[in-house]
């Protein structure tokens, strides 16, 4: 790949001088410009940034761009980043007809009803944290006081993965999607990942009918007639146990965090229960957390809505850009929770989008149709501008958000 | 009215059709993939049959308008 001349933008930007709930402001100038935007990487190789909503949704959806990280080429974000894509790959870094043969063993466990048969235990997780928070006393801490030990929780039943470990794979999930660091970082904290779930696994294979949660059921179903490696199986519990808790976690803060910005909104909700839905759904698109997500690479020459982008070349398809695109939402920097938005790209589009969808509905939904009738005063227990936001991190949210009521 | 197909070796179980009409739309025990309940569902479910094609993240639905009969079996 040729290296690009010195007045090509560098990516990522940062958010920073801007609003901390909205992406870079260059995204919208690259959107206005129109057609893709070349930017250099850390490495200093260039690639391509799509920001509209119909060319990120075109990228997206189109098989001829590859999600595999050993392809050459391939654009990556950081060396940290770099240290941990170039891992035996789970499903998500793999392409058609290799993806779907791994995605359809996990699919069957989040289905609608499957999920939604596990709302009555997510609603009283949710209610027993909200008695520990009273019983604590304003102010609390809401990422470590709820939105973790929820999430946390919820994915650990749900797999089978003892409670008493959720501080060990917190933290190191925590770790190794850190961007701006050194590689060794991300590289120990996966190791350490993988020794945990090999162990676990083992003793799943060693008695899988012992216990009925996913990782047994995948031994029985998967591991055992030989379709799934014991390796893969690791490889796979590590990536559900991640995409599981600190994605939700961080949306819950951040979505209670844009109902208390935005009193009206909170309002709107606590007396229209019926837009629980739609707002959700807001809170997805407006925040859009996995803020470094959607690289690919051609793996032929592809027109994408009149840009010819080379083969061997690489992109970005830039979800919070596109779902900032006023010519797909109507004033795209509004929190507004009764547009409903259902075509954001939060858990992005075509095959790759999100599996566990159904469950990060099933737990926002469950949280934010209850949370502002619990504690209807809840307030930030600081300035706004004391709070840290989670600009380096490969999913956007907040590190503490101290609440109280 | 409307004429709903599936193809269920596109389909990635993303499970967003069953949400926007699971009268029509549900995910087989197996594996997660789409299952059709009904490939002429009434007109008052249109909207949310077209929604749910519109939002399959692998284009696995496809909605023709047709004669307003359904055909002889």
């Amino acid at each position: 790949m040729a290296t690009a001349p010195l007045d090509v933008p560098r990516y990522p930007m940062s958010r920073e001088g801007g609003c901390p709930f909205d992406p870079p402001a260059a995204f919208a100038t690259f959107r206005e410009a129109g057609g893709p935007q070349k930017v250099t990487l850390f490495n200093g190789t260039y690639c391509w940034l799509f920001t509209s909503f119909a060319d990120v949704r075109a990228v997206l959806g189109d098989n001829r761009f590859s999600t595999v990280p050993s392809t050459p080429g391939f654009p990556m974000l950081s060396a940290a980043r770099d240290a941990v894509l170039q891992e035996t790959p789970t499903f998500i870094r793999m392409d058609p007809p290799e993806h779907g043969k791994l995605r359809r063993m996990f699919t069957k466990e989040f289905m609608v009803k499957r999920v939604d048969a596990m709302r009555p235990r997510i609603q009283a997780l949710i209610h027993s944290l909200y008695d520990a928070m009273e019983a604590k006393g304003s102010p609390i801490e809401m990422v470590n006081d709820f939105a973790l030990p929820l999430t946390s929780t919820v994915i650990s039943e749900f797999l089978g993965v003892p409670a008493e470990d959720r501080e060990f794979f917190q933290e190191q999930s925590r770790l190794k999607v850190l961007m701006d660091v050194d590689p060794e970082i991300p590289r120990v904290a996966s190791a350490k990942l993988i020794d945990y779930f090999d162990g676990l696994l083992k003793a799943k294979e060693r008695d899988p009918h012992a216990n009925d949660d996913l990782l047994s059921r995948l031994v029985i179903d998967q591991v055992e007639p030989g379709h799934l490696s014991h390796d893969d199986a690791v490889r796979h519990a590590d990536l559900l146990v991640m995409a599981g808790h600190e994605t939700t976690a961080n949306q819950i803060a951040l979505g209670t965090l844009n109902f208390l910005q935005n009193p009206d909104q909170k309002a709107l909700l606590l007396g229209n229960p019926d837009l629980l839905r739609g707002a959700v759904d807001e809170m997805l698109r407006y925040n859009s957390i996995v803020q470094f997500n959607g690289a690919r690479i051609a793996l032929e020459d592809v027109e994408v809505n009149g840009h010819l982008v080379r083969q061997g070349e690489g992109v970005f398809a830039l979800i919070n850009a596109a779902n900032r695109d006023p010519a797909a939402f109507a004033c795209p920097n509004d929190f507004d929770i009764a547009r409903a938005p259902d075509n954001h790209l939060a858990f992005s589009y075509g095959v790759h989008q999100c599996l566990g969808q159904p469950l990060a509905r099933a737990e926002l939904q469950s949280v934010f149709g209850s949370l502002f009738q619990r504690f209807p005063t809840l307030r930030l227990a600081v300035p706004l501008e004391e709070l840290e936001f989670k600009g380096g991190h490969f999913v956007y949210g907040v590190e503490t958000l101290p609440l109280a009521w | 009215m409307l004429r709903v197909r599936i193809n269920q070796d596109l389909c990635v179980g993303a499970g967003l059709c069953v949400v926007s009409s699971g009268a029509v739309f549900d995910q087989r025990d197996e594996d997660g993939v789409v299952v059709l309940l009904q490939e002429f569902p009434p007109a008052e479910l249109n909207d949310a049959v077209r929604g749910a094609a519109r939002k399959c993240p692998s284009l696995a639905i496809t909605v023709e308008d047709v004669a307003d009969e359904v055909p002889a079996a």
